[in-house]
């Protein structure tokens, strides 16, 4: 290199020391092109979202910020046949999970928090999911929230920790104590699985808390309100902003008035304390119900919201069954209260009359078998075999009469078939026939089986409701009226009326069952001063065959007493069964049915009623049969 | 310098720009606070602007010559206030960038830019040669990295990040061989992994990975990015309207006064709204850059440019992480978001840019 260049590098150099900025003109120019690019990237960034697709980003701020929140309808209450409110609704609040903004990493600390079964919970909250229920329905996972839980949920439902939290305010249902008429009540529940995929259930909805046993299942639709809802626009802490116009209103459930009378069913459940067994008491006139008992019971209020596996298991498992109503599903051998059926299936058929005398040597053969009775009761007539439940004379009538006689009378009182009552799961109970031997045993009837159904045992069963109601029946001169606990019901089937029966034949039992109690019979326990009680005991054998008896669980198969009576005799306007199971004796269950008609004889003479007038018999002359024609004829 | 200024010469575009974007912010931090407890905010932001444009009027009378001369003054104490905030300074917000002063506090670290632009400025005017060489890049390295690393354990990471725009633009301006810029290059995409798993802290790393999957963890700063995007988009075209916007008002959108002030505006004024305010935005900074080509010297254009750069720096990261395109770092929209200390340094930068202008015709 040259020194001259150097030089002229030198002076290059130096000129570039002259404070002039036209050196980053070309810069300074890209600088703004680059400007240009940042701003363009920028507003290509909002074009994506404000312009391509708006409608995404609306609809998510719409989930954002409106919520829905159910308003539960509260249920209808349950009153009695005075206007006495038996099931009422509480005030309580109620943990629900929103679907709009949950989390399922939240439900373990959600769980831990309340104490709640992690597992049971993820199931839930998938069953939920699975159902593709509409994202703004959620999901309840606690009722009834403590003090310290609602403390829980209200500490944490900010939007930081667990906003899926909802607690709403809820009508729970609030039952009576100590299982009173529970079985007749029922209880409500939320629909399961299974039933949603019925189609008696295509109307609920995952959540929905409907009536699971008793009324509170057979009057469902009438019991249940429709919910509302309430849309609501929400701040991130899940403040409410204001309420959006299309509230839904919740519509109440109506009210449901029962035939039971408080002040009976009171009674009888008292009577039945510490009991297995039940009690139900008609109105013999119109079939409605004034008491309803099934004892062991249970407690509906576990049920309320959700019942707890514990609580479940303990109930299931128990082997006296404290969920079965006992009064329309036990179907048990009726004993000696079939005997007044025999009466009058004997006397219409002919097979007896008044001056028809058995000896009772305290048992007789039939057929090569020695069927026993209780007592050496000598000559024995139908007004006597009653008064006395004397078997010989039974076993004599039924081996007149064959099996299927026995079948069309039974048939005739409404036995071996349900009696309709409103409440769901009633048993049919069963009456023998030979066409039932064929068609269940494949074999024919032998008469020797029929002994022991005249006395109400062999396959003999009915039920606590069927027996009142045939009983019923008869004290009312041959009617029969469907049971109902609902008052006012309407599309009730009109009363079967036993227009071939002769209304004479009627008040000779009827005569009879008034000896059973009150002529030194084995019904004396029911007596009540001053009223015609009239009733008929009955000792159901559980283990009827001797090969059984003979086994250590036949020893410990204590016998069932029934007891079913009714009052005034001659102008019947109650009938109660008791049935008591394992009392051994018939003549123990007498006295339930006796504080039962007492307590409405009472309850009548306190709000000063007068007697009915004679319903539909004429008054029975208090004759032995046989000694003198009734003057009514 | 001594020549008397003429009002005419101020640039009332720049300034009229200015106000316009100030008053829309205003009117957006009133919106997103009417309802809460922070209603009187949208008035202190007023009297912050008015500050402002005693602050703004303070930066222009003061010629930058006189200014550029201190320089090395206003560095030390630049650096000995922020050694100082760790130790009176106040924790807010779980770092320490602000000092207490009666009344207010003030964030150092905002007005360290100014300091550093003159810094910038200063340096590269008094460069010898045509192009800069590696002791000059490590000398300003060094000189930057002294109060970016203080910024830094603050820690702010987003405010010590605008720092290197400033330096940034005067290297680009200045010249740089291109073996250095490759060189550059190399040693940052080198350095980001390692200070991504030795400097970052745990919230930052969040961010990061955020910033790449903002569904991964949608209450954290993800949920930030998702909300403000829902924000945006829901406000289509036209905008929700003054008051109406329900991400701002139902607060799921973040702090809606301050970092996020741009999505809760784009939510109640739409697409046209951003246009007209992205607009203003790109007129101002046009302005700064016509400063900087017009300046009277290489020292007024460093000035103008580093301004220009550290608030198209702002805007291109507070705006990006508004429509999902940035990571959240937590630094103000110029103008706009609700804060002191940002709209003094602003405005300051704003006068600084004036002074220049106003002493175009000295030599």
């Amino acid at each position: 290199m040259h020194p001259h260049t150097d030089r002229e590098d030198e002076l290059s150099r130096t000129k570039l020391l002259r404070d002039d900025t036209k050196f980053a003109s070309g810069k300074m120019a890209f600088f703004q092109y680059l400007m240009m690019g940042f701003f363009l990237f920028l507003l290509t960034g909002f074009w994506d979202l404000q312009i391509r697709n708006p409608e995404l980003y609306q609809e998510r701020a719409l989930q954002n910020s409106i919520k829905s929140i159910p308003v539960l309808a509260p249920r209808g209450k349950i009153l009695d046949r005075d206007g006495r409110v038996i099931v009422d609704n509480h005030s309580s609040f109620s943990l629900f999970l929103s679907r709009e903004n949950l989390k399922m990493e939240h439900l373990k600390p959600i769980a831990d928090g309340l104490s709640l079964d992690y597992d049971a919970l993820v199931a839930r909250v998938k069953r939920f999911q699975s159902r593709g229920a509409p994202q703004y329905e959620p999901i309840m996972i606690r009722d009834e929230l403590t003090p310290a839980e609602l403390a829980f949920v209200e500490s944490h439902k900010d939007p930081d920790t667990f906003p899926e939290l909802e607690v709403i305010h809820v009508q729970r249902r609030l039952y009576p104590k100590d299982g009173l008429a529970a079985h007749t009540i029922g209880f409500v529940g939320e629909v399961s699985e299974t039933e949603l995929n019925s189609p008696e259930y295509a109307n609920f909805h995952q959540g929905d808390v409907i009536g699971k046993d008793g009324l509170e299942r057979q009057y469902n639709d009438i019991l249940m309100g429709v919910d509302g809802q309430r849309r609501v626009e929400v701040d991130s802490f899940g403040n409410e902003r204001r309420v959006l116009e299309e509230d839904k209103e919740a519509v109440s459930g109506k009210n449901l008035q029962l035939t039971i009378d408080l002040d009976l069913q009171a009674v009888a459940e008292l009577a039945m304390e510490n009991r297995r067994g039940a009690v139900v008491a008609l109105d013999p006139r119109n079939g409605e119900v004034l008491a309803m008992v099934s004892r062991p019971a249970f407690d509906p209020n576990l049920f309320a919201g959700r019942i707890r596996t514990k609580d479940w298991k303990s109930l299931t498992e128990n082997p006296d069954h404290p969920l079965m109503n006992r009064a329309v599903q036990a179907q048990l051998a009726p004993g000696s209260t079939f005997k007044p059926l025999m009466s009058l299936a004997g006397l219409e058929t002919g097979v007896i009359d008044d001056h028809f005398i058995v000896n009772c040597a305290g048992g007789a053969t039939f057929y090569g078998h020695f069927f026993k009775c209780d007592a050496h009761h000598g000559a024995m007539d139908l007004h006597k075999g009653i008064v006395h439940s004397c078997d010989v004379f039974f076993y004599t009538v039924g081996n007149r009469l064959n099996i299927d006689r026995i079948w069309q009378y039974a048939d005739l009182v409404g036995l071996g078939h349900k009696t309709g009552i409103d409440l769901p799961h009633e048993a049919e109970g069963l009456v023998p026939s030979s066409k039932w031997k064929i068609r269940t045993f494949r074999d024919k009837w032998y008469a020797g089986e029929t002994i022991s159904v005249a006395i109400g045992q062999g396959a003999t069963m009915v039920t606590p409701i069927q027996l009142a109601s045939y009983i019923g029946s008869i004290a009312v001169g041959g009617v029969r009226y469907q049971p109902h606990l609902v008052k006012d019901a309407t599309g009730l089937p009109a009363p079967r009326r036993y227009d071939s029966v002769n209304p004479e034949n009627l008040q000779k039992i009827v005569y009879g069952m008034y000896g059973v109690v009150n002529e030194g019979g084995t019904g004396g326990r029911a007596q009540i001063p001053g009223i015609q009680v009239c009733g008929k005991t009955g000792t159901a054998q559980l283990a009827s065959n001797d090969v059984l008896k003979g086994t250590a669980a036949g020893k410990n198969m204590k016998d069932n007493s029934w007891f079913v009576g009714f009052a005034p005799m001659d102008a019947p306007e109650i009938v109660v069964v008791a049935l008591f199971e394992g009392g051994t004796w018939g003549a123990l269950a007498a006295p339930i049915v006796r504080d039962v008609l007492k307590a409405h004889f009472d309850k009548k003479a306190r709000l000063g009623l007068p007697r009915p007038q004679m319903a539909s018999i004429p008054p029975i002359l208090f004759q032995r049969p046989g000694e003198a024609k009734p003057a009514a004829q | 310098m001594n020549a008397y200024r003429s009002l005419r010469d101020f640039d009332w575009l720049m300034f009229v720009l200015a106000i316009a974007i100030c008053a829309l912010g205003v009117l957006q931090i009133f919106s997103a606070t009417h309802d809460t407890s922070l209603t009187d905010v949208w008035w202190k932001q007023v009297v912050w602007i008015v500050a402002g444009f005693i602050a703004m009027w303070v930066a222009t009378v003061i010629d930058y010559h006189t200014l550029l001369a201190q320089t090395p003054l206003l560095y030390g104490l630049s650096v000995l206030t922020l050694i100082a905030t760790f130790a009176i300074g106040m924790t807010a917000f779980h770092s320490r960038r602000w000092i207490g002063t009666p009344g207010f506090h003030l964030q150092v670290s905002e007005f360290v830019k100014l300091v550093l632009v003159l810094l910038v400025a200063r340096y590269m005017t008094g460069l010898k040669r045509q192009q800069l060489e590696l002791l000059d890049l490590l000398k300003l390295g060094g000189l930057i990295g002294l109060p970016m690393a203080l910024v830094m354990i603050q820690p702010d990471l987003g405010t010590a990040l605008t720092y290197l725009p400033i330096v940034g633009a005067g290297i680009f301006l200045a010249g740089l061989r291109w073996q250095y810029a490759v060189a550059i290059v190399v040693i940052v995409a080198l350095v980001m992994p390692l200070g991504y798993f030795f400097v970052l802290k745990d919230y930052q790393r969040g961010r990061v990975v955020d910033f790449l999957d903002a569904n991964r963890d949608p209450k954290g700063t993800g949920y930030q990015v998702i909300q403000s995007k829902i924000a945006v988009g829901s406000g289509a075209l036209w905008g929700k309207g003054v008051t109406k916007g329900t991400q701002t008002q139902g607060r799921f959108l973040p702090v809606a006064y301050k970092d996020f002030i741009f999505s809760a505006f784009a939510e109640e004024h739409g697409f046209v709204g951003v246009i007209v305010l992205l607009g203003l935005y790109f007129l101002l900074f046009m302005q700064i850059v016509q400063n900087a080509q017009t300046a009277p010297d290489r020292a007024g254009m460093y000035i103008c440019m580093g301004i220009a750069s550290v608030l198209l720096f702002h805007l291109v990261v507070n705006v990006g992480m508004v429509v999902g395109r940035m990571p959240v770092t937590g630094i103000p929209l110029p103008l706009m978001s609700y804060g002191g200390s940002n709209m003094l340094a602003v405005f300051m930068m704003l006068g600084l840019v004036n002074n220049v202008r106003l002493r175009r015709f000295v030599n």
